[in-house]
């Protein structure tokens, strides 16, 4: 009887109550599988700002949000069952952490009105918002990353590297391959050589690679791998006594996890980075007492604060302010996936914001145009301390060459569109 | 002597380092198929199992640690101790006789006289279970292991190279220590399967399974006894590929290296997998060194198969398998 009164009081009460709308938020994680080391830490960092949010604001704009997590294992045709499954829910934005997954959703989100962000990752020049309308890459893409890394040399070199050698180490697929073109304009505007060693996946045997590296001697070693591919080459690296400042990676190659394996030898090695690292800002203050100290952190809790968890949560936070952008721009808090991405293209993000959401100097400001939905090309060099265990900025944020960069991008996106028969333009 | 063959000197000895590190893997694979007919696919997730169990002892891991805390509310992760590597070891050898065990007992106990695809069928579900119980049981994230195996160039090599020939080698000393592990490995199974009574039985089975139940030969306790064997092997190769990427998933992935291995020395001959992982090393090494860079490179993962296949073209039962004849 008791049961009864209770079912009836709270079918009164949900039918009295005005409908709220849930903002959707979907996470194409890999909790499993050959990259569940770098998934999972993402993907907790990603779904603790969205709790930290309900839990401490009621949501966005007054509206809960709800995260739906769908497993891909970093499979491309995974994550294109997972887009289909979850786009029905009224997701209003996907961040597939897949170069390849976003390359198979580039045409499916433009199809069905969806934003995509891929950050630091996917098509470099989706940054052309004119033919990729629906793809977003702030706050840094590939061709940043590269360009970040040279110029970096040039600062180490007094801004002459005509006689240095370059080699790029890189995973033998179509991510790795992102930079090469980029290295080799940069190549012809300050002169050095360069050096390209593909490794095969998943890059557990490099010999062959350090090797040669050993015995050409190339002044600087640029790395883009993922996974077991970047333990193997930090190790491999180690082990011929090469140079670790002088050893740069992506910031897919720069997290606890690639340098731990290798202990003390790994300690100098540099990696890129377009956030910031550790725990000392206000707002992890806020995760601890309202998502941590209450039980609800994701997974198992254990990874908060590593570099890939602080990606996640920027990621998360980056979709946030977009959405609170779309309920401003829009005067609705109940958004659908179009507002959003009228809210991503408006996105500013500037240290005072970042200083507001409780993350000062986190990562760089930077603005998203109909044009340029890709930022300022902002990006940093870290290093690894190997005895304190933990990763330092060493250089402030600095812009990539946008004067190589900006008609590579032209080019590539152009083609995309003759290829796909789109009429560039901002309507 | 001219810098090229002296580079090429180099590779060629890398090659066969890498050679045996392949060999150590195609072991497990030649085992289990030599006693019981079973191609194993979980063989490479057993040396990732194997060496998260090492980790997970020797760091005083508690397995299982997230579905208890999520189940119980608790917050245990490590038991507060560190067991030594030698004694770590040894519980991990007693953990594999478990798993041994435990698959003889609830699956290939029920597939007796089954056909060979039906037993390789359930190797894939094995593999794909055991990439998930390792899961559960030790975590995802990626561990250090360090069982005292030195690791970087070997300083006495490098320095009596250069001293001949104007130019150190590299060779590393993990690779030189898988070597003589390799060496030892085969040496005592050698003995081990010749002299020992069930040494005999194992070789009896492998010969004529009808034949050895027929003189009360247990299938059972050397199904066991074999699954123990190749789940030592894992060890070994987990082992040395942790020592090298840390112990994480991709560790499973290391079988796709012993593939072409097999194909080229047999899926029943122990010096077959040792001599095929020589070819297999120094071929690829080779290739991509006199022939990589005119092609682009990364050739040594699709080289290695032709190779494979080459040897497979010529002699279909790999350079040390047994002959396959059939008569009407």
């Amino acid at each position: 009887m008791k049961l009864k009164l209770i079912t009836a009081a709270a079918a009164t009460l949900m039918a009295a109550a005005p409908a709220m709308a849930e903002l959707v938020f979907p996470s194409l994680s890999y909790r499993t599988g050959p990259y569940a080391a770098n998934g999972i830490p993402f993907a907790d960092g990603y779904a603790d700002y969205f709790t930290l949010l309900n839990e401490r604001d009621g949501g966005i704009g007054g509206e809960p949000i709800r995260m739906v997590e769908c497993e891909t294992g970093y499979n491309t045709e995974k994550g294109v069952e997972c887009y289909e499954a979850t786009k029905g829910e009224g997701s209003l934005v996907y961040q597939p952490l897949s170069t390849g997954i976003t390359y198979q959703l580039i045409p499916k989100v433009t199809a069905d009105g969806i934003p995509m962000h891929s950050m630091g990752y996917g098509r470099t020049s989706a940054k052309n918002g004119e033919v990729f309308r629906n793809i977003f890459n702030y706050p840094a893409n590939y061709w940043d990353g590269a360009s970040h890394a040279v110029t970096h040399i040039l600062n180490e070199n007094d801004g002459d590297i005509s006689d240095k050698t370059i080699a790029l180490v890189y995973h033998n697929s179509a991510y790795g391959k992102e930079p090469i073109r980029t290295l080799e304009e940069l190549s012809k505007k300050h002169g050095y050589d360069l050096t390209l060693l593909p490794v095969d996946h998943p890059g557990q045997e490099q010999k062959s690679q350090w090797l040669q590296i050993r015995r050409e001697k190339p002044d600087y070693v640029v790395m883009w791998g993922w996974g077991v591919m970047n333990q193997v080459a930090i190790q491999e690296a180690v082990n011929i006594r090469y140079p670790m400042e002088n050893f740069i990676g992506i910031w897919w190659s720069g997290s606890e996890n690639d340098v731990k394996p290798a202990g003390a030898g790994a300690h100098g090695y540099k990696a890129l980075t377009f956030h910031n690292f550790g725990t000392d800002y206000p707002l992890y203050d806020d995760l601890q007492e309202y998502v941590i100290d209450a039980g609800k952190a994701a997974g198992a809790g254990d990874q908060v604060g590593t570099v890939l968890y602080n990606r996640g949560m920027y990621a998360a936070m980056l979709a946030a302010e977009a959405a609170k952008t779309a309920q401003e721009i829009h005067g609705t808090s109940a958004i659908t996936s179009e507002m959003m991405r009228d809210g991503m293209e408006a996105l500013e993000m500037t240290e005072e914001k970042m200083a507001e959401l409780g993350l000062p100097n986190f990562g760089p400001e930077f603005t998203v145009t109909c044009e340029n939905h890709g930022g300022n090309g902002y990006g940093a060099v870290a290093q690894w301390d190997a005895e304190a265990g933990e990763w330092n900025m060493i250089t402030d944020y600095f812009q990539s060459d946008q004067e190589v960069l900006a008609p590579l991008i032209e080019a590539d996106s152009m083609a995309y569109a003759e290829e796909n028969d789109i009429e560039p333009g901002c309507d | 002597m001219p810098e090229q063959v002296l580079w090429g000197m180099e590779v060629f000895l890398n090659g066969l380092m890498a050679g045996v590190l392949y060999a150590l893997v195609a072991l497990g694979f030649v085992l289990i198929f030599k006693a019981s007919g079973i191609f194993n696919f979980s063989q490479g997730v057993m040396a990732l199992f194997a060496a998260l169990t090492l980790v997970g002892i020797m760091e005083g891991q508690v397995p299982f640690s997230h579905l208890i805390n999520a189940a119980l509310g608790t917050d245990v992760h490590h038991f507060g101790w560190h067991v030594p590597a030698f004694a770590a070891i040894l519980l991990t050898m007693g953990v594999m006789v478990l798993l041994a065990w435990a698959v003889n007992q609830f699956i290939f106990r029920h597939l007796v006289g089954q056909e060979p695809i039906i037993l390789f069928m359930a190797t894939i579900g094995l593999a794909y279970f055991l990439e998930g119980f390792g899961d559960i049981m030790w975590g995802s994230d990626i561990k250090k292991l360090d069982v005292g195996l030195p690791q970087g160039i070997n300083g006495m090599i490098d320095e009596v190279t250069y001293n001949i020939f104007g130019y150190g080698f590299f060779i590393d000393n993990l690779d030189i220590w898988a070597t003589v592990i390799a060496a030892l490995l085969v040496i005592v199974l050698t003995i081990y399967s010749q002299y020992s009574k069930q040494g005999r039985a194992l070789r009896a089975v492998a010969d004529d399974h009808q034949a050895a139940l027929s003189v009360g030969i247990s299938l059972k306790f050397i199904w066991v006894l074999v699954w123990s064997i190749a789940g030592f092997v894992a060890l070994v190769a987990g082992i040395m590929w942790g020592t090298k990427s840390g112990v994480q998933f991709s560790l499973s992935l290391i079988a796709l290296k012993a593939l072409p291995v097999l194909m080229l020395g047999g899926f029943t001959s122990i010096p077959g997998a040792i001599v095929g992982g020589l070819i297999i090393g120094v071929g690829e090494k080779l290739f991509e060194f006199l022939v990589g860079s005119m092609i682009g490179g990364a050739t040594e993962n699709w080289f290695a198969y032709v190779l494979a296949l080459i040897f497979l073209v010529f002699r279909p039962q790999g350079l040390f398998g047994e002959k396959i004849i059939e008569r009407v």
